[in-house]
């Protein structure tokens, strides 16, 4: 039981990462159509920025604070100089953008600041917290909960806020959206600033964890877009569901079968749910038009 | 009275709780030529979708031949006979019009895949003759002198045309044909016109949405009303012209449009 | 005579294959000749997949794995020739493309990509865990093909290099030829056809489902066989042949150089595989420049590199 319950929570951190960034993915795909598989750097330079201002001096909070709004001008960049461009461009031709755009964080990164592997104090110390026989580090309580709160923030942006609904108008039908005035470049230019802000807060937390290094961020990006389709892209709570679903199955086969296949588990389950519901769990079905 | 080729039977199909296609039932002859028509969101084209196995019916039977093909996917229907043409043309663009053509051929001209990759004389003797078909089908619908273009930079005229001939290439029974002169001009409309008496004569069914009245009153053998997505009258043109229901469902321009054409029948 | 499009490429091809040498100033660029040839090769799987049927792989480098492995394993494990070796890895991967391709290949384009994805990390998983049969991460040895010892006997005596320059040479002849015959086939045209408009090509007759998998399996013995030569070529494999970035070559060389043609697929292969040895000489700047170039590619000739040039040409002699 204790042993189930350890599972779970590990299960449950890094599933709430895989959400973040699913979430990231879900955000830049409704405004644009765009699958961004450079937004695992987005979570690499959170982590990244971070150390590199600790280490300068910087106060842990600030740093993280100046990561975050650095890496969503990132984001923000990214969109005017390779993405705006090519509006309108294939998905392949799209893709290759968006992994040429990683590929290019990446080595821009490798450049400034080495191959090292880094990491920097948790917020709350390391000392595990004992749950019924099992353990969470305190950082973990805090990856679990930056998600929430993310979630619920955007849930609230969504539905409450008008800009929010300028979004969720022009992820629905762009054109329409632009003929009833709203901007929506501006709305693009948010959205990535938004899912590399994102990114970025997910890294920030989870590097104690893990540690990090110039190269986490292929990997992340993979699990993450896994995430968005398995929940259904396009749909951010898809997302949550899909990172979290995630997350467990591969805790809980690394735990119970072999912590070499865990990634195996994971997309096995991927193309089983693909195989029954072909746009995910939550995803819209369209119907052609003709 | 030759046998029914296609018989639609109480066809219907729901989007979002609302009734696009409500129990619509009619019958086509081989050599006929029948006209959906109806004003704009009456469901002509989803009853088209229906019955050409790209939506799947709600309720109802499609009958082709006799035999029942309900929700039977478009290229097992190609295999049956039918074949059709779209009111927002879907055109292989980046084809040429030559090969646009022959993609029409596919059923005939396709076979073992390791032939085609080894280019042996089997594949290069069913894509030859399907070529020559396609040019003669070409020359038919008067697009032979742009066989080597770039289908993409056609007219849309020539493109509707275009996509007939690669509806007859199946040596189709029936032929479904969504608003053929959409867009046209008058010389363009005559001549599909032309084309579409034409292939009914050599015993091809014909069913036709048409938003030109004057074509359809002077064409079809046959018209079916939509309003709302049920049928409200049915008959030849002199009677369907006549059908009160049919006029107060046009309200207005088109009725106008309809009854003068059934003037200028009169005196033509 | 008026020569057609497709003995226009195979001509050029040869011409590639047979005058490059005399520019070589060192043995050591019959290497990156082979190397160019072996990616074209998979490559031009792509071209078909992609460039024909308009279908979309994330996962292509899992069958180069097998093709690979093949070679490495068949022979030491069944007592098989590598040669036929390189024959049961594509025939693995076209049995196994069959299989997987079936469910899949109903999924439309990011969910395509995700599926593709999963099935290139199971097998690159797989290689990577067996460590009793692959070796692990560390690799293993793949037997010589035997075929230079051979020729060298009946007097052809040719470097390593050069060998495996011209062989793999003549399999990328072979390779463009079936691919240039299948694009004016009636397969070939189906492909286009659905790539075009799946809705028209399935009234006429088109079975879309069918011709797609039809595409996946060409295109995943192409793969394999790309494997096997790169195994067979360097006589040593690691898993990496299989990775995600490997798939993620393939496309990306297949559209920069405009994935419609074999021609432009081969283009941009070379470009491709050339740019790392230039980029080199940039030391730590390589993936910058690297990721650079793929955008703007992408960005200024979204139809790709030969396309775009050979439009500039056309345009300037008009």
């Amino acid at each position: 039981m204790s042993e189930l319950l350890q599972f779970l929570f590990s299960g449950v951190t890094v599933g709430a990462v895989y959400a973040l960034v699913a979430l990231g993915f879900t955000i830049i795909y409704n405004a644009s159509d765009v699958v961004n598989f450079a937004q695992g750097e987005f979570v690499m330079l959170g982590g990244m920025l971070t150390f590199a201002g600790s280490a300068a001096g910087l106060p842990l909070l600030l740093a993280a604070v100046i990561a975050i709004l650095a890496t969503a001008a990132m984001g923000v960049l990214m969109n005017k100089l390779a993405i705006e461009p090519a509006r309108g461009a294939p998905v392949v031709s799209l893709i290759i953008i968006t992994i040429g755009a990683s590929i290019f964080i990446r080595g821009g990164t490798q450049l400034i600041f080495g191959k090292q592997i880094h990491t920097y104090p948790s917020i709350s110390g390391d000392t595990p917290i004992r749950i019924m026989g099992a353990t969470i580090l305190p950082q973990s309580l805090w990856v679990i909960l930056g998600a929430v709160l993310v979630f619920i923030g955007l849930w609230l942006f969504f539905t409450r806020t008008l800009l929010g609904r300028a979004v969720l108008a022009t992820s629905n039908n762009r054109l329409a959206a632009q003929l009833v005035g709203i901007n929506t470049n501006f709305v693009m230019t948010l959205s990535f600033a938004l899912s590399a802000g994102i990114g970025a807060l997910a890294g920030v937390l989870i590097s104690p964890i893990t540690m990090t290094s110039y190269d986490v961020g292929l990997a992340l990006a993979l699990k993450g877009f896994a995430a968005a389709m398995l929940g259904g892209m396009g749909n951010p709570k898809g997302a949550l569901v899909g990172g979290l679903l995630l997350g467990l199955m591969e805790a809980l086969t690394a735990g119970y079968l072999s912590s070499q296949y865990k990634d195996a588990a994971a997309f096995i389950i991927i193309l089983a749910v693909l195989f029954f519901l072909p746009q995910g769990l939550f995803g819209r079905k369209s119907t052609e038009r003709v | 009275m030759s046998e029914h080729l296609l018989s639609i039977e109480g066809l219907g199909i729901t989007f979002g709780g609302l009734k696009a296609v409500d129990d619509v039932s009619f019958t086509v002859r081989p050599g006929e030529i029948v006209s959906v028509i109806g004003p704009n969101g009456a469901g002509k084209t989803t009853l088209f979708n229906m019955i050409s196995g790209i939506y799947l019916p709600g309720r109802g039977k499609v009958m082709l031949g006799g035999e029942d093909v309900t929700g039977l996917s478009p290229n097992l229907l190609a295999q049956r006979g039918m074949s059709r043409t779209f009111q927002n043309l879907q055109i292989f663009q980046s084809m040429t019009v030559l090969e646009n053509a022959i993609a029409g051929y596919h059923l005939t001209e396709r076979g073992s895949v390791l032939a085609d990759l080894l280019n042996l004389p089997g594949s290069r003797r069913r894509a030859a003759a399907a070529a020559e078909g396609a040019r003669a089908l070409l020359t038919r619908v008067g697009l032979d002198r742009a066989a080597d273009r770039e289908a993409g930079s056609l007219s849309y005229g020539a493109l509707k045309r275009l996509e007939i001939a690669r509806a007859l290439a199946l040596s189709p029974k029936i032929l479904l044909l969504d608003e053929p002169a959409a867009g046209c001009n008058a010389v363009e409309t005559e001549e599909i016109d032309h084309l579409i008496a034409e292939v009914a004569a050599s015993g091809v069914a014909i069913l036709l949405v048409e938003h030109d009245m004057k074509m359809v009153m002077r064409i079809s053998n046959h018209i079916v009303v939509l309003d709302h997505g049920e049928k409200i009258a049915e008959g030849d043109p002199a009677t369907i012209s006549r059908d009160p229901a049919v006029i107060a469902a046009y309200l207005g321009t088109d009725a106008q449009t309809a009854s003068e054409t059934e003037t200028a029948d009169a005196q033509g | 005579m008026k020569l057609s499009s497709k003995h226009v490429t195979l001509l050029v091809l040869l011409a590639l294959v047979a005058i490059s040498p005399m520019l070589f100033p060192s043995g050591y660029y019959y290497r990156v000749g082979a190397l160019i040839f072996v990616n074209a090769f998979a490559v031009t799987g792509i071209v078909i997949l992609t460039g024909y049927a308009g279908q979309i792989s994330l996962g292509h480098a899992g069958f180069a794995g097998i093709g690979a492995y093949a070679c490495a394993l068949a022979p030491v494990h069944l007592g098989l020739h590598p040669a036929l070796a390189a024959v049961l890895g594509a025939l693995i991967s076209a049995v196994l493309a069959w299989l997987v391709g079936r469910p899949i290949l109903r999924l439309k384009g990011y969910y395509l990509g995700v599926a593709t994805l999963g099935f290139g990390i199971l097998v690159s998983m797989v290689l990577n865990n067996e460590r009793q049969l692959t070796g692990g991460p560390d690799g293993m040895e793949v037997p010589d093909l035997g075929l230079r010892g051979v020729l060298k006997d009946w007097g052809l005596d040719l470097s390593n290099g050069q060998f495996w320059y011209f062989f793999s040479g003549i399999c990328l002849l072979i390779g463009a030829w079936l691919a240039l015959n299948l694009y004016h086939s009636p397969t070939g045209r189906a492909l286009r056809a659905l790539h075009g408009s799946e809705i028209a090509a399935r009234v006429v007759g088109v079975d879309v489902a069918r011709e797609k998998l039809k595409a996946f399996v060409i295109s995943a013995v192409y793969a394999s066989v790309s494997g096997s030569l790169l195994a067979l070529q360097n006589k040593f494999i690691t898993p990496d042949v299989a990775g995600f970035m490997h798939s993620i070559e393939m496309v990306t060389m297949a559209v920069l150089g405009g994935v419609g043609s074999v021609l432009g697929a081969v283009f941009g292969t070379a470009v491709l595989t050339l740019l790392p040895q230039v980029l080199t000489a940039f030391g730590e700047y390589e993936q910058l420049i690297l990721g650079l170039v793929m955008m703007l590619v992408m960005i200024f000739l979204p139809a790709g590199l030969l396309p775009s040039i050979l439009r500039k040409l056309r345009g300037a002699e008009a």
